[in-house]
């Protein structure tokens, strides 16, 4: 029987979900790495036991831990995070130079073919890698070495690279996607990197339509499709239909097109999921309703998801990286919020429960498809 | 034998409960016990001094026999106390709550 273990990273520790395909029924593990932030915790497509945590504090910085039984037990693997070279300025909040400082790890993907391989998207921005289970690091350093890189500005929560998408297809190709410098793409495993930003639109930039500078906030694909892409940026809902080349908006009918995750249901590639958040000044859902929002096709069309979910004075957020998908054939979809409740359905988003109501604010959710 | 007080966070990391004791060679400094405290525990590295510069980490500061010994350079002699084990040597995060 298939089961489903839903990995969520908090302000205050990792904690590990699992039931089975019913997913009625949950066992709660954690919180792991406790009062630690824990930004991201992944599993290897390859070894889904192999799983990876950016461990990450204020006071003695970053580590990563490993685990080889599915969570059950950790190590602290390698932590040393260093720009390749001499690494330059970027731009600071108010336009002046700025130093490279690396800070944390936003984000971890597992390659899709080796459990001992993985990508590490870091706040400054750049993308490290290790090919041997986490023990040591190395930047892929043409991103952060971009002619654009020395333009590129923090968002609000830090120049992080949050974003990183590979591509079943083409095995070379890589996506990731920067706050607030926008969205790349490799074609060559890293090697060279290219903007991918042509049809966005921000009008809080001197010039909106310029080709490095958006906040985007999180892009997703279906990987049996992965050249259509979806964005959620800063404001606006975007889709892509030759990998990144152009975009289109798709907000369409959406109350307010302002949020943080996007994702893809696994079997529909032209069903998308959005949680809107009121507006960049006000970080809650929209008149306290916390509602997913679900288009059948491809964008534009949109209807609320509310059952199950809180609709009368619910003020949490859902960050970028706190939502996900299984892969049974009624798809789950997850999400985490910000006041500690993580939210499943196991019928596409039709009808949710609470796994659990009362974590540290969530600041990931990833969910395995186990056999 | 030099002793040394971790934070908890990192005891947790380093799975040590209470002190933990050191061999340092030699005059004892802030660099060769933490030197000694890092190969004995590698996965304190980084979290403590950088990795490449050896500076502190902005909220980590070290104590002992009542003095703030964190802005001392990294090779001055430790007191003869924390060298004779009277005294331990204090990792200390700084407060802060939420």
């Amino acid at each position: 029987m298939s089961r489903v273990r839903v990995l969520v990273g908090t302000r205050k520790g990792a904690f590990v979900l699992e039931s089975d395909g019913k997913r009625d029924r949950w066992d709660v593990s954690g919180p792991h790495f406790a009062g630690w932030e824990i930004y991201h915790v992944k599993g290897s497509p390859a070894d889904p036991n192999r799983l990876y945590a950016s461990q990450t504090s204020g006071w003695f910085g970053q580590l990563i831990q490993r685990s080889s039984d599915g969570g059950k037990t950790w190590e602290p693997v390698g932590n040393k995070f260093a720009y390749e070279g001499t690494p330059g300025t970027h731009q600071w909040y108010d336009g002046t130079p700025h130093p490279w400082e690396f800070k944390r790890v936003w984000h971890l993907e597992p390659s899709l073919d080796d459990p001992e391989t993985v990508y590490a998207g870091v706040e400054d921005a750049a993308l490290f890698r290790t090919s041997d289970g986490g023990q040591n690091w190395e930047e892929l350093p043409a991103l952060r070495q971009h002619k654009s890189g020395p333009g590129w500005q923090p968002g609000a929560g830090g120049m992080c690279l949050h974003t990183i998408l590979l591509d079943s297809h083409h095995p070379e190709r890589i996506f990731v996607a920067i706050s607030a410098a926008g969205a790349f793409r490799s074609d060559d495993s890293g090697k060279s990197w290219r903007p991918i930003n042509r049809g966005l639109r921000s009008e809080f930039l001197p010039d909106p339509e310029v080709e490095v500078g958006h906040c985007v906030h999180r892009i997703a694909m279906n990987p049996k499709r992965p050249d259509v892409l979806f964005m959620q940026k800063h404001w606006d809902v975007m889709r892509s239909d030759n990998a990144g080349d152009s975009w289109q908006e798709v907000s369409g009918n959406l109350p307010t097109d302002f949020g943080f995750p996007i994702d893809v249901h696994a079997h529909e590639p032209n069903t998308v999921y959005v949680v809107p958040i009121k507006s960049d000044s006000e970080h809650f859902p929209l008149e306290g309703k916390l509602r997913v929002y679900r288009s059948k096709t491809g964008g534009n069309e949109w209807e609320p998801l509310t059952k199950g979910l809180p609709q009368r004075d619910c003020y949490v957020n859902v960050l970028r990286d706190a939502m996900a998908i299984d892969s049974l054939d009624s798809c789950g979809v997850y999400f985490g919020t910000t006041g500690g409740q993580v939210y499943a359905s196991a019928d596409a988003g039709d009808n949710w429960a609470p796994i659990v109501r009362d974590l540290p604010a969530v600041l990931s959710v990833e969910v395995q498809t186990l056999q | 034998m030099i002793r040394v007080v971790l934070p908890p966070h990192l005891r947790t990391l380093a799975r040590i409960s209470g002190e933990t004791k050191l061999e340092v060679a030699g005059q004892p400094t802030q660099r060769s016990v933490l030197d000694a405290l890092e190969a004995s525990y590698p996965m304190l590295r980084g979290t403590i001094r950088d990795h490449d510069t050896q500076r502190r980490r902005p909220f980590v500061r070290f104590f002992a026999c009542e003095r703030d010994l964190s802005h001392e350079l990294p090779d001055t002699p430790l007191p003869d106390a924390v060298a004779s084990g009277a005294e331990p040597y204090m990792i200390v995060g700084a407060i802060a709550g939420g």
